[in-house]
């Protein structure tokens, strides 16, 4: 597999440490469901067929965390982006 | 020698007859040509027999003159380097070539073995499941060894690989998979545009079936064609020919693999390096594979002397062989008959041809008359006989014909494609009435097919494909149109009618002859239920050999879907995988074996601990000092407690620059900080160093160490060895997932700082000694937990951290690691009339076990801070990763197994790690489990073994026994719970 890395260019899946499924934003750990939306977010993912966008990190590059979207039946990546921007 | 007439033609082909190699088969010398592959020569030499088959120990011969031959098996060279299962029809041929034929005792030509023909009713499909299953016990013990040493091929030689391997990346606009007509014409199309084009060849020599082509092809000869391509792309710096390689795979992303072969086809001095493996990316890739002809089922058709019509001709014309004397043709192809027309026209006899089709074009027949070829129109063959080779053919037709006596049997039964790369990820073939065949139908992205591999039968169809292929590929990678076109070619015949087996046949019929999987193991299957053909080839093993059935597992299939009453084209194919043809693992492997599995790490002091005798450990994929061996040492035990209590009693140093480094940067660091640990680090005074703990966001932690703080927006964390690229990562996404608005910037710092840990009570005299201002470090000045940025060694930068593990007055001295050897030295030279010593990872471990600091035993993932004792540095004022999880029940139960002292009653008693804790006098029960002791050593402070465990209700039950059980180790006895602390409880070294 072959990743877009939008900082070093195309590079090969080796160089990438994958995440999963890039979940929602961090939850309120102020909030009253706070331990419930934490097991959420950490614990619960889609597995979906077809696309998907899961967090991989660039670990033999230039250290960035991307956002990739991947179709899991062809591992086609149809997008990349820095989660940061 | 063989009953073979097999025989070198006076001229011709690819072979060099002046240029004579010696070669050893089966112990028996011979000679062949330059240019000859191994199978050519043995024919050259009359040798028909090459090895026995697998369950059966038939004799088995040469069927092809390719990567798919099933039969022509042999070990290749001698020792260590000894290449089982090798085709002898790739093997190019060398001077002093050793070759051997497998699986016969005593011999090839008497192989008592071959009795198991006698039983082959026990031994058919799935007979391992069925027979010789009772007396139950017998399997393991008789019957399994019993079988496993008469089956099989080839052994491997139990010996360490000698070679080496190379691996390397390539990076092209068009791949070219196979040089043969389409390949070739591709190449020159794609190349004349500028495309940076890599062409794969496994073969030695380029052409393909060209080589065995009389056709004309432009002005000449097919041969003379190859040969003016070669030039051409010679002339064009963007085309790269590469021969003896064959791409294996094809992945995602347009990745392909290939193997190159580099020394196997000569004599090459010992440290070449043997193959190399090709990570290939390709914008565009032209698979021009080819096909491979098929045979058809009759009795015996495994039989040495039965050869592919296509082998017979590339024997002739490429090799300059003539694979018999009397020939038989045995076809359902207009190509068998021109294998016909060319072994007359070379003067071979050529006893009929024999057609399973009622009718054929008129221009055959007349050729067939022209050169005296008997034909036989409507006729099959229903077997030969012959004891290790053919010596009669059998024949069912109309006419009055019954019997030939002949030594060569050529046949033709259609063409399969070579389509596997195209399916490796998972794109099915469709079925192609044409041809009886399945050929490629959806394809992977950028990739394209041309030439026979597509169905195209015709030799010019195949020349347009190519050029067509080519000049679509590399527009498609951006460049211009190329306006190469096909020369033009001869018109041929090339109608096709399949016939998988003969209406007639005898028995035995092969469908796969290296499995010796026969018609009747199709049946058997079929009639004991098995439906889905993913099933019938995993019962049958048909197709599962190395040659993954390329000849004629279509005919097995082709028969299963007969039994299924259903046409092939609906029951499908199997699903092709990598590799393509058999890869010896050691390419793959490459240089990442025994001590090269992964890099080695010598921290910049490595030399120095060398210098003084250091015994080393493997820490990641560092290697540090374990201990130091003196002479007056009785063994590694004396030395560790040597070192230990020199720590203690005097000073010692410490290599320590194995620890992960991180500087954060930036006015947000502190904030950072305070949402990574979890206690608080933005109150931290600058010049200070504070330990921290991390957690998972799970609640469990995942890292300790130190942090200090070096200017208002300057820290640097230190995390343990094992855990620096983790950390990190965690930092990295915590940052810019997270919380990407602060303003921080992580480095890692690493290899930048060799850092050494200088402890004991005499460490501040020796620091004092290094130091350019030694008034800086007076205990008043820089006291417990001090950071600084200083000078050393008259004027180098230095930073100091008086930070302790041991318990003792420590610091820890961190220099450019271009410096580390040097200030190594310089802490040893100054320490000597101190009675400083260095010491190794083991005194480390035993000085932090005997003060209860955790490690990685203890923070092994499923410990939380309140089980490590750490849980009052939770912050309940701030959020922090695995705040909220850490909080859940179960990881807040008081029950939890929690960190507790443990030492023996009877101190000769010897605590080891892993121990079960169990309460005394209760049944050995899982339940009644209650922990495990996760560290040990021997306390030269409190003479005895000390260790630390996590106990249920730990901290609760000091002074109370345990009962310790290791039963691996045949330890029983009882320790007393303590606090996880054993010397200076107060802690008052520390601020000596």
């Amino acid at each position: 597999m072959r990743i877009h890395c939008p900082f070093c260019g195309e590079r090969d899946a080796q160089e990438f440490i994958t995440l999963g499924q890039a979940t929602g934003s961090r939850p309120d750990p102020a909030s009253a469901d706070a331990p419930e939306a934490f097991h959420d977010y950490l614990h619960l993912r889609d597995n979906p067929r077809g696309a998907s966008t899961e967090h991989w990190y660039h670990a033999a590059g230039c250290r960035s965390w991307l956002r990739v979207t991947r179709d899991t039946v062809t591992h086609q990546v149809t997008a990349t982006e820095l989660v940061a921007r | 020698m063989s009953a073979g007439g097999s025989t070198r033609v006076a001229a011709g082909g690819l072979i060099d007859r002046d240029r004579r190699l010696g070669f050893s088969f089966d112990g028996r010398g011979y000679v062949g040509c330059a240019g000859d592959t191994l199978a050519s020569a043995l024919l050259a030499n009359g040798v028909a027999l090459i090895g026995r088959s697998f369950k059966y120990h038939r004799p088995r011969g040469i069927l092809t003159a390719g990567a798919e031959e099933p039969n022509a098996l042999v070990t290749l060279g001698e020792g260590a380097r000894a290449a089982p299962n090798t085709r002898a029809t790739t093997v190019e041929l060398h001077d002093g070539l050793v070759a051997r034929s497998q699986n016969r005792f005593p011999s090839l030509r008497w192989d008592v073995m071959s009795a198991a023909s006698c039983f082959s009713p026990l031994l058919r499909a799935g007979f391992y499941y069925k027979t010789f299953m009772w007396p139950a016990g017998f399997w393991e013990k008789v019957y399994e060894p019993l079988i496993r040493r008469a089956a099989g091929l080839g052994r491997a030689s139990g010996l360490n690989d000698p070679d080496h391997y190379d691996a390397a990346y390539a990076h092209c606009d068009v791949l070219i998979i196979g040089a043969g007509p389409a390949g070739l014409m591709a190449a020159i199309a794609a190349g004349q545009t500028g495309a940076r084009v890599l062409l794969c060849e496994q073969d030695f020599v380029l052409g393909g079936t060209l080589n065995a082509e009389t056709l004309r092809v432009g002005d000449g000869s097919a041969m003379q064609w190859v040969t003016r391509c070669a030039s051409a792309m010679r002339d064009l710096d963007n085309v790269t020919v590469m021969t003896r390689t064959v791409v294996f795979a094809g992945y995602d992303g347009r990745s392909y693999a290939a193997v190159e072969g580099l020394t196997d086809h000569h004599d090459a001095a010992p440290g070449c390096v043997r193959q190399r493996l090709w990570r290939i990316v390709a914008a565009q890739t032209i698979v021009a594979t080819g096909s491979v002809e098929r045979p058809i089922g009759f009795g015996n058709n495994d039989r040495p002397g039965v050869m592919l019509a296509s082998a017979v001709r590339t024997y002739l014309h490429r090799f300059g062989v003539r694979a018999g004397e009397r020939a038989c043709i045995f076809t359902t192809t207009d190509s068998g008959w021109r294998c016909a027309l060319d072994l007359a026209a070379s003067g071979g006899q050529v006893a009929a041809v024999i057609d399973a089709r009622p009718r054929v074009s008129e221009r055959l027949l007349q050729a067939a008359r022209q050169r005296d070829v008997p034909f036989y129109l409507d006729t099959q063959v229903r077997g030969v006989t012959g004891h290790q080779h053919v010596r009669r053919v059998y024949l069912d037709g109309p006419g009055a014909i019954r019997r030939l006596d002949v030594d060569l049997l050529a046949v033709s039964g259609g063409w399969n494609p070579l389509l596997a790369l195209t399916s490796h990820l998972g794109h099915r073939p469709k079925w192609e009435p044409a041809i009886s065949a399945f050929v490629p139908d959806a394809l992977p992205p950028a990739l394209r097919v041309a030439g026979s591999v597509t169905g195209q039968p015709e030799l010019h169809g195949c020349l347009t494909q190519g050029a067509q292929a080519g000049r679509d590929a590399a527009e498609a990678a951006g460049f211009g149109r190329s306006s190469v076109m096909a020369p033009p070619v001869q018109e041929e015949d090339c109608t096709a009618a399949p016939l998988w087996r003969s209406r007639r046949a005898r028995r035995k019929v092969f469908v796969d002859p290296q499995n010796d999987v026969t018609d009747s193991d199709v049946e058997l299957a079929h009639a004991e239920g098995l439906r889905s053909l993913e099933h019938f080839k995993r019962y049958t093993t048909h197709g599962m050999a190395t040659d993954q059935g390329k000849t004629s597992g279509i005919i097995g299939q082709a028969l299963f879907a007969q039994c299924l009453g259903q046409p092939l084209a609906a029951v499908g194919v199997p699903i092709a995988r990598p590799p393509v043809v058999p890869v010896a693992i050691g390419v793959i492997a490459g240089s990442h074996r025994g001590r090269d599995y992964r890099p080695t790490r010598r921290t910049a002091g490595h030399a120095w601990a060398q210098s003084q005798g250091a015994q080393f450990v493997e820490a990641g994929e560092w290697l540090r000092a374990q201990w130091f061996p003196q002479a007056a040492d009785r063994d590694w035990f004396a030395s560790v407690a040597r070192e230990t209590a020199a720590v203690r009693r005097t000073a010692g140093v410490c290599d320590v620059s194995t620890l992960g480094k991180i500087d954060l940067q930036g006015s947000d660091a502190g904030e950072f900080l305070d949402r990574i640990y979890i206690n608080t680090f933005s109150t931290l005074p600058v010049g200070k160093a504070r330990y921290g703990v991390m957690l998972r966001e799970d609640g469990f932690v995942l890292d300790d160490g130190t942090t200090a703080r070096l200017a208002e927006h300057h820290y640097l964390m230190t995390t343990t060895t094992a855990n620096a690229g983790r950390v990190m990562q965690h930092l990295q996404f915590c940052h810019q997932v997270l919380w990407p608005t602060l303003d921080v910037q992580l480095t890692s710092v690493t290899e930048h700082w060799a850092q050494y840990a200088v402890a004991g009570p005499r460490a501040r005299e020796v620091l004092e000694r290094l130091v350019d201002e030694p008034g800086r470090i007076r205990h008043e000045a820089f006291p417990f937990l001090s950071a600084t940025t200083l000078t050393v060694n008259g004027g180098l930068p230095a930073r100091l951290f008086r930070i302790s593990f041991s318990g003792e007055l420590g610091y820890e001295l961190a220099v450019p690691a271009r410096q580390g050897q040097v200030m190594l030295e310089a802490i040893a030279k100054a320490g000597r009339e101190y009675g400083l010593i260095p010491y190794g990872t083991e005194a480390l471990s035993t000085l932090r076990i005997e003060k209860g600091h955790v490690a990685g035993n203890e923070i092994n993932g499923h410990t939380t801070a309140r089980d490590l004792g750490l849980g009052r540095m939770m912050s309940s004022k701030k959020d922090f990763i695995g705040a909220v999880l850490a909080r859940r029940p179960a990881l807040v139960d008081p029950h939890r197994p929690a960190l507790v002292g443990l030492q023996p009653v009877r101190p000769a008693d010897r605590l080891r790690g892993g121990a079960h804790l169990l309460r005394p006098g209760v049944a050995l029960t899982p339940q009644a489990d209650e922990g495990y002791v996760t560290s040990v050593a021997f306390s030269p402070a409190m003479q005895s073994w000390i260790g630390l465990g996590l106990l249920r209700n730990g901290p609760q039950r000091h002074g109370e026994s345990i009962r310790v059980w290791d039963p691996v180790r045949s330890g029983d006895f009882e320790a007393r719970i303590g606090p996880p602390i054993f010397v200076d409880p107060s802690g008052q070294r520390v601020h000596g």
